[in-house]
């Protein structure tokens, strides 16, 4: 985990120094005065040795400094600090919904098709899931965008501006993840109605909700999020194209604003930060599984 | 090969994504050679034009055809997607694959590379790639085919750990085969079939990626264009005309479905081959019922007239499955009455239909098993024709069962207390304090020491004997009448196995509950059981009291006089070879006509490979199920009856 | 075939804290030509020595030799040479042959790795084999999926055979063959022995089976051998309390019909 950090660190930190020759004369266009690409060059400190910038460039790291941006110096930590709400709201709820309506219809659906029977409603499930999945997040938010705002005026078009401006971001975001996890949900709930503690629950008469509810959910559970577990991961990283599609005042946003307006000062720390959260969420994952799965902390101990 | 190709193409879903695809590869092919002038040059006469007869999809802001564009763009597209895949699939099998004919070093060495790559966010990667490189077509694939590299190791290394950790393996590379050889002939054929799946499937995701890069404006750059710059440029105009969007949006989405499509049908494909699919209930037709005996041999009979009313009376039970070719049936026409506080043992090789026919019995029966019976009655109370469920309603904690594997069978997510108490909880209407100590009380009773803590742990920090003897407080906690034990002591040592089995004939003998128990041990059922079930083939072959198994000369069947005669034992003459059963036990799958056991059996006449032959009574005081019994033969002479 | 010698054998599993040698100081001589039975229940460290033998399992310390060929320092040692030495047949049979191989592949494979046949030659040797283990030549064609387990051991036998190995190890061989099957396959191992002169080390957790099987039979508990004699006498007259306890635990058809459990119920303090 932390070898993974320090190399997205070091990638970041080359990422300036390297990109497209020189990255200030590429911000700053080439129509640029020389004098004002060397005083802004000598204002970042690249005119130092390489390896004094790395451990100035740390340094600042442990102080809580992300870097600035090329183009108008301001603090990365500060476009941050109020950017990051926005997105981690946005893939939160995305999270949430995806998990709700993903694992109870995974488990209902394995219920219905177990012991191979209903396979018309196997073939609808597969072919519907599968077709959901195929729609790239962002595919999704212009069609919502389209037929919700653009025509019914049902939601906003874009922005942050209120409850109702959050669902279809939402929606676009979680709709296609809901669709995969199912898939993933319905098949380890297949494998865990089939174990053997399941007939122990059904040889004690217990009631049909306690027998799934009880003893299949908390299992098939940890078995759907060791697969699914990089999910939270990859609903931020799709939130950066949703983001883009409805105008959501995130770090996504500023991301490929950043990218396009080759400011590499904001892509160098707003990738660190990406790396940072998504490293951090792998291994709250890990951390809430092992506690989930008694049997594979156990293993990994010994 | 032409096999699989064949099979494939009988599914729907396959055929209609080999077209999809065909058509891609077609438009891939001719588009740019047809159109792909037309498609590049402006039209200042036509700039943005909403759609219309001439322009399906209407045009850009250079005045551009978009459904021209859109087809145009399927090369590119398709092209950069497929070159990816491929960059990445192999760059992961010689990361992931690799390793297994390494050595464990280098494997946990691999390993640790792959899971710390597999932590960067994909989007990261790609986007620090297109910095490094600079935005482009090239840079798109290139960044892709990391973002998959170590998703298509970790799935090499998982595939290729099982089978870097098979015994196969082991063999070869004790056999001293090359490395080189152990790769191409072990590993890669054994993982070939899910890589190639996830290939295909990977290539519509690589689609999607490739095409959000470019929405992004961070992949293919102009004047080149893919779907995703098309769709990046059509959102731009959405408010005036969105079907710009929609267009090149319609093609990212065919593509992808067709790939995952085709993925999802070569996944079936081999799931089918692995266990070939049930025909689907409805064209099985109903479930096969015992026939009802010609002659029917009044189980009322002589000595079956006991004045005590059976606990347990089967009559003519059946279990079938549906398989590929029709009914598979591990159960036939089984009939046994169990006294109550009669302990029963049931013996037979691996399916021989001993523990089918038991869990059936207790409505436990795996779903999709056709359960029937001409007459099942428990404790005077008529269970034929119930739903399992409803079955087992009316059964509720009369009857207990142990089964086998006490590590699966407990559920590794509940405290082995909570598991207990959930009977008195649901059954006894007792508080969840008084559940509790039920629960405790009921583990100390199969002597668990420290009741009260153990009930606190879960079933992984029990040792085996332990787990079983839980199991067995969890079958006894609701006083059931009759206990139902699936090879109880299976997977236990000799000195634990004893134990487990003493306390099984302690609790039966206290409580006065009857009990099947199910083993493939003859010895462990002869120390336990008062009457032994013998089954063979899916029907009982012989049912006869347990202490004539210590005088096999007294049993009556040829498969049970070999069964008791041929495990070697302590007494067994070292000198000579072992008795054995010649030959195999038959194969379920396919309909047997005659007698089972008869293609193994010494004795054996035309008449017993054609006419199946009914378990009567018999004058050893049980029944058998044999036209040619044994026990009244002298040991020396050949029957008569029996023909050469 | 050749003499072992496992001398003061010590398997270490774990580290520092958490370690415990699963093989505890063990010594054991397998004469030319004999059968030596290695028992114990699960956890004994019965498998860990065969596997140690076979050289699938590193030895924290102590000597194993073939003929005084030292085991354990296999360094600069041609693989090909090592195979000779040493093969193991595997308990399960199922996982034991490559299911991508036919079992004509999987014979011919262990024949051209050693010796220098041409082709038809190894098809005939791959025939010879086959009836060497009492399987009919069209086997040779077949996939182990199309093949039930007895058919399998007999088949993982043949490929240990075609290397002519100077020992071979047998773990646990039998137990997951049907009770009927697994006599055959006791008296085919039996008669191989006899004709070929092999020397084996046979594991099991059946001591009706090793002292069928076995010339002599070591009693593993703790990664310890705890009893080493005659394969008849260790059954008949065993001396230590473990082994006593081992044979008194084994369920005997003789106790039929009789109260035997009870009675050691009351003794072990069940009731």
């Amino acid at each position: 985990m932390l070898v993974a950090m320090w190399v997205i660190i070091t990638v970041a930190f080359l990422v300036l120094r390297m990109a497209g020759g020189d990255p200030v004369r590429a911000a700053l266009g080439a129509t640029a005065d020389a004098s004002v690409v060397q005083a802004r060059r000598e204002q970042l400190g690249l005119n130092d040795p390489l390896i004094l910038q790395y451990f100035d460039y740390l340094a600042g790291l442990f102080r809580g400094d992300l870097g600035a941006s090329i183009i108008t110096g301001r603090s990365v930590t500060e476009l941050v600090s109020y950017r990051l709400p926005a997105t981690l709201e946005l893939a939160g709820i995305a999270f949430v919904v995806v998990l709700l309506v993903a694992v109870p219809v995974g488990l209902a659906i394995a219920i219905i098709t177990q012991g191979n029977g209903r396979r018309g409603a196997e073939t609808v499930f597969t072919g519907v899931t599968g077709f959901i999945a195929a729609i790239p997040e962002y595919l999704l938010g212009v069609v919502l965008v389209i037929v919700f705002a653009i025509t019914l005026h049902a939601f906003p078009v874009a922005g942050r501006t209120g409850p109702a401006s959050y669902v279809l971001p939402v929606i676009a975001l979680s709709v296609s993840a809901a669709a995969s996890i199912s898939r993933i949900a319905r098949i380890e709930a297949l494998n865990t109605l089939k174990d053997d503690y399941m007939r122990t629950a059904r040889s004690k008469r217990l009631p049909a909700w306690m027998v799934y509810f009880r003893h299949a959910l908390p299992n098939m559970l940890t078995a759907t999020l060791t697969i699914g577990g990089t999910l939270l991961g990859t609903m931020i990283a799709g939130s950066v194209l949703v983001e883009q599609v409805f105008n959501w005042p995130g770090l996504g946003m500023a991301f490929v604003g950043a990218i396009t307006t080759k400011d590499y000062g904001i892509v160098q720390g707003l990738a660190l930060v990406y790396a940072a959260i998504i490293l951090v969420v792998n291994l709250l994952v890990d951390l809430v599984l092992s506690l989930l799965d008694r049997r594979t902390s156990l293993l990994e101990t010994s | 090969m032409t096999t699989r190709r064949s099979g494939l193409l009988r599914q729907p879903m396959a055929i209609i994504a080999v077209c999809m695809l065909g058509v891609l590869v077609l438009l891939a092919v001719l588009a740019p050679v047809l159109w792909g002038e037309e498609a590049v040059a402006a039209n200042p006469d036509a700039i943005a034009l909403p759609p219309s007869a001439e322009h399906l999809l209407g045009t850009d802001k250079l005045g551009r055809d978009i459904l021209l564009r859109t087809l145009v763009a399927a090369r590119l597209s398709l092209v950069m997607a497929v070159a990816a895949t491929l960059m990445g699939v192999c760059a992961g099998l010689v990361l992931g694959a690799l390793p297994a004919v390494l050595g464990a070093r280098a494997q946990r060495w691999f390993a640790s590379v792959v899971s710390t790559w597999l932590a960067f966010p994909v989007l990261l990667v790609a986007m620090l790639t297109v910095i490094l490189l600079g935005p482009g077509a090239t840079t798109a694939v290139v960044a892709l085919a990391l973002t998959m590299t170590p998703s298509f190791a970790r799935l090499a290394q998982t595939l290729s750990s099982r089978v870097g950790g098979s015994e196969y393996l082991a063999a070869a590379r004790m056999l001293g085969v090359s490395r080189r050889r152990q790769f191409t002939r072990y590993v890669l054929p054994n993982i070939a079939e899910p890589v190639i799946v996830n290939v295909t499937t990977s290539i519509g995701g690589g689609l999607l990626a490739l095409s959000s890069l470019s929405f992004l404006g961070v992949g293919v750059q102009p004047p080149d264009f893919d779907w995703g710059r098309l769709l990046s440029e059509g959102f731009g105009q959405v408010y005036n005309s969105p079907v710009a969007a929609i267009g090149p949006g319609v093609a990212v989405v065919f593509a992808g479905l067709a790939f995952s499509m085709l993925g999802e049908s070569l996944a079936a494909q081999l799931r089918n081959r692995e266990h070939r699919k049930a025909l689907p209930p409805r064209r099985l037709g109903p479930a096969p019922v015992a026939e009802v005996p010609a002659q029917t041999p009044s189980t009322t009979g002589a000595e079956n007239a006991e004045t005590v009313v059976p606990l347990l009376e089967v009559e003519g039970l059946s279990v079938s499955f549906p398989g590929p070719d029709g009914w598979i049936r591990p159960v036939q026409d089984v009939s046994f009455r169990i006294a109550p506080g009669e302990i029963v043992g049931v013996v037979g090789e691996s399916g021989s239909g001993k523990s089918v026919t038991m869990m059936s019995v207790a409505r436990l029966a795996p779903a999709g098993a056709a359960v029937t019976a001409r007459r099942l009655r428990f404790d005077g109370e008529d269970l034929t024709g119930l739903t399992p469920a409803e079955g087992g309603k009316v059964l509720g904690t009369r009857v207990g069962v142990v089964f086998q594997d006490s590590l699966t069978a407990l559920n590794p997510a509940l405290r082995v207390g909570t598991q207990l108490a959930e009977i008195p909880r649901v059954h006894g209407g007792a508080g969840r304090r008084q559940a509790h100590e039920r629960a405790v009380r009921a583990l100390d009773d199969v002597r668990i020491p420290d009741a009260a803590q153990r009930a606190q742990q879960f079933p992984h920090e029990f040792s085996g004997g332990m787990r079983q003897r839980a199991l067995i407080a969890m079958s006894q906690i609701g006083s059931p009448s009759l206990i139902i034990a699936d090879e109880p002591t299976t997977a236990l040592d000799v000195t634990v196995q004893r134990r487990v089995l003493a306390l099984l004939r302690r609790e039966c003998a206290e409580s006065g509950a009857a009990a099947i128990v199910v083993s493939h041990d003859v010895a462990v059922l002869a120390e336990l059981c008062q009457r032994i079930l013998v089954m063979y083939a899916g029907r009982i072959v012989e049912d006869v009291d347990i202490a004539l198994l210590a005088t096999p000369e007294r049993l009556a069947h040829p498969y049970t006089r070999a069964l008791a005669a041929s495990l070697p034992d302590l007494d067994t003459d070292r000198t000579k070879p072992l008795v054995t059963i010649p030959g195999e036990p038959p194969d379920l799958s396919r309909p047997i006509t005659g007698c089972a056991f008869a293609a193994r059996c010494a004795f054996a006449t035309d008449r017993c490979r054609t006419e199946t032959p009914v378990l009567a009574p018999h004058r050893h005081g049980g029944r058998v199920a044999c036209r040619h019994p044994q026990d009244a033969v002298a040991p020396d002479t050949a029957p008569e009856e029996v023909g050469a | 075939m050749a003499e072992l010698v496992i001398e003061d054998l010590v398997v270490t599993f774990g580290h520092r804290h958490r370690a415990f040698n699963a093989v505890d100081g063990v010594s054991l001589t397998v004469p030319h030509g004999t059968i030596v039975g290695l028992v114990g229940e699960s956890g004994s460290g019965k498998s860990t020595v065969a596997r140690t033998v076979a050289g699938l399992q590193r030895a924290t310390s102590g000597r194993i030799t073939l003929d005084g060929d030292d085991l354990l320092r296999t360094r600069g040692v041609d693989r090909r040479r090592r195979a000779r030495d040493v093969q193991m047949i595997f308990q399960d049979p199922y996982s034991s042959l490559n299911p991508r191989m036919t079992v004509g592949e999987t014979i011919e494979e262990a024949l051209a790795t050693h010796g220098d046949l041409d082709a038809k030659q190894r098809a005939a040797s791959v025939r010879e084999l086959l009836d060497l283990v009492r399987l009919k030549p069209a086997v040779a064609d077949q996939y182990p999926s199309q093949m039930s387990g007895g058919m399998r051991q007999r088949v993982a036998i043949a490929r240990c055979l075609a290397v002519r190995p100077r020992l071979i190890v047998a773990d646990e061989i039998t137990s997951a063959l049907d009770a009927s099957v697994q006599g055959a396959v006791l008296n085919l191992i039996r008669d191989l022995q006899r004709e070929l002169e092999l020397s084996m080390i046979f594991i099991t957790h059946n001591l009706a089976a090793v002292r069928y099987i076995a010339d002599t039979t070591a009693v593993m508990s703790r990664g310890r051998v705890v009893e080493h004699g005659d394969a008849e006498e260790i059954v008949a007259n065993p001396r230590q309390p473990y082994t006593r306890a081992l044979v008194s635990a084994i369920p005997r058809i003789e106790n039929a019909g009789t109260d035997h459990l009870l009675r050691f119920a009351d003794t072990d303090g069940l009731r």
